[in-house]
Formats: structure tokens, C-alpha cells, sequence
């Protein structure tokens, strides 16, 4: 049992079409096949640490569709790993990715819920025993052993309701899930 | 092959409570039982288990607990007890030991196949529960071997288990039960928690469930709820009817010595993988239970049911600082795995099309097909549907709307 989150009158604008996402989710119910989306980006090395990120076409609703113009993400490493610091890091990314969709999520679960967003930031930090990816220890991971995320939003709600918004994007957040989950990840050489 | 108005599949309270609302409309019915009154209550709970409603919450139609103590819980030869008076005191027309095998359409109605002859029927009544069978995941198939498997089904009392660890899967009313009693009989317990609800047992000096009858939470419709497939499927509360005025949510088990981990996610390589998303789980739960108090709070205010204890809201949840997020399956340690990871229905003998893409009975309301009717699923028509207290509305509904139809048909 719980209890039903208020639906306020939807005089709140975040930007977001929450009847276009609902209208989605009956559209899916019909066909659960169109549902199935393959989302893809390419990468192409540079020199040294440096890579850039291509990312424009993905598969979905049963078809293939294209970006309304490329996407590209460059990387790097800093300094103090050797390399020319020309762009962020891939975990460093991997945090942006985490704060971008948990924010877009807030933004989403707002509208729905009627509440209107002024700001929303948010700082994401991971913690990295750099022993583990320099292959000093088998004990420490590569990866990070926490992150946190901190979110500073003004809204017209209450602190509950707002602790509430950051909650419920977590729930549904695709990044969250893949930071907290175990995925199946197979690397091939063409 | 016999004939009848209306046949009733399953004896327990939702079979019971059908049959008592025909008879006082003069329907006639036959309850057809696959062993016993109550079967599932006899053969199919662990030894400790009470129930999780208080005994003044007992209600049915024509029938309720009465006994001495309305704020105990019953303890299963006591439910047992309890069906087997109200059956007798409507003196319920129950075929016991009646398995029914096959149920297809017939011109306007059913034939219903069993291990003791067939029937034909104009209505049928589908009573038999909504936790037939444990929902297992996936990811049991790729347990290490040497370690026991066990759903709440089959699980008695911590001595039937071997030394070492055991896993629990799942925090609702049965995860949370189960590790208490196996860990208080002394072995490591760790239990897996993915989204729960947290509750007090007692607040405001009732019991929770005192407040959700009279605040009108139980009787919620149906149609009040925005998402109806997502409040179907919500883990039970997290509620123990041992008659102790506490929690027993995931910092009591913590205290304890319960260690608590996320959800399970897989079961890679011999080793038990847990979400890292813990503490959202317990954030979720933390909020919902304050709105829960809220709600109970303001029906008090507005309501003024006496001198009451003031409003309490409670610690949040004592999450782990670092959770784990993985376990040695293989390694020895553990050598027990508790599915309580939820039940389903079985209508394996409904040979009708009546079922969703992933195999669950599809109702609106509890109306199936024309003169086909199910009772005490969650959230059938009110939130306490799947509740002894809450089947009854739904059982008067159900043989109303038969005699309704009767009417229809003679005129």
C-alpha cells in the first residue's frame, strides 16, 4: 500500500510534455516490440588519451532515426596522468551523464506532479583509489567506490516534496540504474 | 456432468464470503475446494506466521472475529478456526477435496472439470487466491549448487534450514519476518531490499491499520488511482502480527544483526550482486511513510477522534554507510537462499484467453468475461481487496451483479 502522490492542477511549466511521455507509455502498452530502442555512439582516437565521440543515429519505434545534427564529446585525461588535459575524463563524463539524467528526470517528475522548478544544480562527485586502474592492487576496483550526487533545487513545493522529486528521478533514471546495476557489457574486435 | 447456477472455486475466505452473499441472495452454488477449508492457510504458511490485520479487522459478510482480544492477531490454526465457523454458520454448500483441473466455455456458460466429475455452470466465482505459487527471478537458475532454494511456501521455521548464512530476497511483510525469526534462531541473515514499504505498527496509540479503516485508505477505488498496474504490484507492508508495538522495518532488523543490502541484482560467476541503490530505496520508502503519517494526521485533526498522542515522525532509515554490493555465493558461507520475492495466482486450469502478454489474469474490476468473476486479487476494486476485511465488498459486488443478470435473462 501507499500513498498516491498529489497530482496538483498542471499550472507549472518545467519544458517538459508529460502528456506526450504518458500518451508513450500507452503507445508501448499496445506495441511492447516499439519499445526496444538501440541508442549508439562511435568513437574515433586521436593521439595519446584523446578520443572524440560521434553520436547521431539510433534505433527505435521500429525504425532508424537520425540526430537533428551530430553530437560530439570529446576526452581526455589530465595532466598528472601524463596526458595533455585537452577534454574531460571518461568517468568524469560518466558523472555528467549520471547529473544530466537525474536532472532531466526532476524536471519531468515536477510537471507531472504540478510543481513548478526555478533552479535545479546539482554536484556530483566519485571517489577512485587510482591503485586500482594503475593495476597496483587486485583488491581495489577500477571504478568508483561511491558517488555521490547533491542536488540544490528551488521549487515551489515543500523540502518533502522536493526530496521527493530527487527520489522518485532516481527510481526511473536510465544512468542511475546502470551506475547501481550490473549490465552485460561484451567487447569484440571487428 | 452436474449443473448448477453458479460454481465457486476455492474455499477460503474470498470462496466463503462468495458463497455466503449468493445464499443470501438465493443463488444457488456449489464452493468447490481442491483440499480443505482454508487449505492455504493450513498447509501453506510458515509456523509463526499471524496474521498481519488485527482481529477486529476480521470482518465478513455476516460474520466477524468477536473474540476478547480485537487488537491480536490471529495465528493460523486460529484463521483456520475462524473459516471453518463462518463456513459453518452459512452453511457454506463446500465440496472439499475437489481439485478442479479444466474450466472452458460452454454456449452461455462454463464447464468445469475436476478430479471428482465435471460441471456446467452459468457463473463462476474464482476464489482461489492471489499467492498460489512464489514468484522466483531469473537469476535463481544460476545459484551455485550446494545452495538451498526455499520459497515462503515451503519454508517452515528456522530448523529445517542448515547452519551458515542464509539469504533473504525481498522486504515486504514475509522477507522482513522471515529474517527476523531466522536471525533471532542464530544464523547470519542478510537481506536483499529493493523497494519496500515502511510502516509503524502502532502510531498515535492504535494500530496503523486502525487508522487506514477509518481514514478511508483501505476502501480506496480503483478508479481513484492514477496508475492501477503499479499499485497491483506493491510490496506488502513491512508488518509483523507478533503483537509487539514496533517496527520491523530495516533499521529494527539492522539492530538486529541482519545485515541489509540492496536489491538483488544478479547472480554472476558463483557471486550475489546487489544494487548500489539502496539508499534511494529506503529514501523512497522514508517519504511515503510520512505522507502515509500526514494523511493519518490531518484525518485526526480534522476529525478529533479524542486525546490522542501527538503527531511522531520517525528516525529516517538506518542505511549502511557502504552497502554491499556483492556476495561469495560459492564460497561456503551462505548456504540457504529465501525467495520472498512475491506470489502469483495460478490459473493454470482456466483454458480461456483471458490472460495479459505476461501471463496475469486480465479483469476489470473483477468482471473477467460474462458470468465470469475472480475475487481477492490486489487492488480488485479497493485497496483491501486481497484483505479478509476487504473481500467481502467485493463478494456482495460480485453476487450482485449475478442476480442482476438473472433478472435480465428471466425478464
Amino acid at each position: 500500500m501507499t500513498i498516491e502522490t498529489p497530482i496538483r492542477p498542471a499550472a507549472a511549466d518545467n519544458g517538459v510534455n508529460t502528456e506526450a511521455l504518458i500518451g508513450a507509455r500507452g503507445a508501448f502498452e499496445q506495441m511492447p516490440a516499439a519499445a526496444q530502442f538501440t541508442f549508439r555512439s562511435s568513437c574515433a582516437w586521436n593521439t595519446g588519451t584523446q578520443s572524440r565521440n560521434t553520436i547521431n543515429g539510433y534505433a527505435g519505434l521500429g525504425q532508424e532515426h537520425a540526430r537533428k545534427r551530430t553530437f560530439t564529446i570529446d576526452s581526455d585525461h589530465p595532466e598528472v596522468f601524463a596526458a595533455e588535459d585537452t577534454a574531460a575524463t571518461p568517468p568524469e563524463i560518466v558523472l555528467a551523464a549520471l547529473a544530466s539524467c537525474l536532472t532531466g528526470g526532476v524536471a519531468a517528475v515536477a510537471q507531472h506532479r504540478g510543481i513548478q522548478l526555478h533552479s535545479v544544480r546539482s554536484l556530483v562527485e566519485g571517489d577512485m583509489d587510482v591503485r586500482g586502474i594503475l593495476g597496483m592492487d587486485p583488491e581495489i576496483r577500477n571504478g568508483f567506490s561511491a558517488i555521490r550526487v547533491r542536488f540544490e533545487i528551488d521549487a515551489d513545493a515543500s523540502p518533502e516534496d522536493i526530496a521527493a522529486l530527487a527520489a522518485q528521478s532516481q527510481k526511473r533514471s536510465a544512468v542511475f540504474d546502470m551506475l547501481c546495476n550490473p549490465s552485460q557489457v561484451s567487447v569484440s574486435v571487428a | 456432468m452436474k449443473s448448477i447456477h453458479t460454481l465457486v472455486i476455492g474455499a477460503g475466505q474470498a470462496g466463503l464470503a462468495a458463497s455466503r452473499c449468493l445464499s443470501e441472495r438465493g443463488i444457488e452454488h456449489v464452493v468447490l475446494e481442491r483440499g480443505e477449508i482454508a487449505n492455504s492457510w493450513r498447509h501453506e504458511r510458515w509456523d509463526s506466521l499471524r496474521l498481519l490485520t488485527p482481529n477486529w479487522q476480521s470482518r465478513l459478510p455476516g460474520h466477524a472475529h468477536g473474540g476478547p482480544d480485537p487488537d491480536g492477531f490471529m495465528a493460523m490454526p486460529e484463521v483456520v478456526r475462524f473459516l471453518e465457523g463462518y463456513a459453518a454458520l452459512g452453511r457454506a454448500p463446500v465440496e472439499e477435496r475437489t481439485r478442479v483441473t479444466r474450466v472452458r466455455r460452454i454456449g452461455g456458460g462454463y464447464s468445469v472439470e475436476t478430479d471428482r466429475g465435471g460441471w456446467a455452470c452459468r457463473n463462476l466465482i474464482l476464489a482461489t487466491g492471489a499467492c498460489n505459487a512464489a514468484k522466483i527471478p531469473a537469476c535463481a537458475a544460476a545459484l551455485p549448487s550446494g545452495i538451498a532454494q526455499l520459497t515462503p511456501l515451503g519454508y517452515r521455521n528456522p530448523a529445517q534450514l542448515a547452519p551458515g548464512g542464509v539469504l533473504v530476497v525481498g522486504a515486504s511483510a514475509t522477507g522482513v519476518q522471515l529474517a527476523a525469526e531466522i536471525r533471532a534462531a542464530g544464523h547470519e541473515v542478510t537481506l536483499a531490499a529493493g523497494a519496500h514499504v515502511r510502516v509503524p505498527r502502532w502510531y498515535r496509540g492504535r494500530d496503523i491499520q486502525r487508522w487506514m479503516d477509518c481514514t478511508g485508505l483501505h476502501d480506496t477505488p480503483a478508479a481513484e488511482v492514477d496508475d492501477l498496474a503499479r499499485v497491483r504490484r506493491l510490496p506488502s507492508l513491512q508488518l509483523a502480527g507478533d503483537g509487539r508495538r514496533r517496527f520491523l522495518d530495516l533499521s529494527a532488523l539492522r539492530a538486529a544483526g541482519v545485515e541489509i543490502a540492496g536489491r538483488l541484482a544478479a547472480i554472476r560467476d558463483g557471486q550475489a550482486l546487489f544494487s548500489g541503490g539502496l539508499a534511494n530505496d529506503c529514501a523512497l520508502a522514508d517519504l511515503k511513510m510520512n505522507r502515509l503519517l500526514g494523511t493519518i494526521d490531518a484525518w485526526i485533526g480534522a476529525n478529533e477522534p479524542g486525546p490522542l498522542p501527538p503527531p511522531e515522525r520517525f528516525a529516517p532509515t538506518a542505511v549502511p554507510e557502504r552497502p554491499r554490493l556483492v556476495h561469495d555465493l560459492a564460497g561456503g558461507r551462505f548456504r540457504t537462499v529465501i525467495w520472498a520475492t512475491g506470489f502469483r495466482p495460478d490459473f493454470g486450469w482456466l483454458d480461456l484467453p483471458v490472460f495479459d502478454a505476461k501471463g496475469a489474469l486480465r479483469h476489470e474490476g473483477g468482471h473477467v468475461l460474462p458470468g465470469l468473476y475472480v475475487l481477492g486479487l490486489p487492488f480488485l476494486r479497493r485497496r483491501n481487496s486481497a484483505l479478509i476485511d476487504g473481500v467481502g465488498a467485493d463478494a456482495a459486488h460480485v453476487a450482485a451483479h449475478i442476480l442482476e443478470t438473472r433478472g435480465r435473462l428471466a425478464a
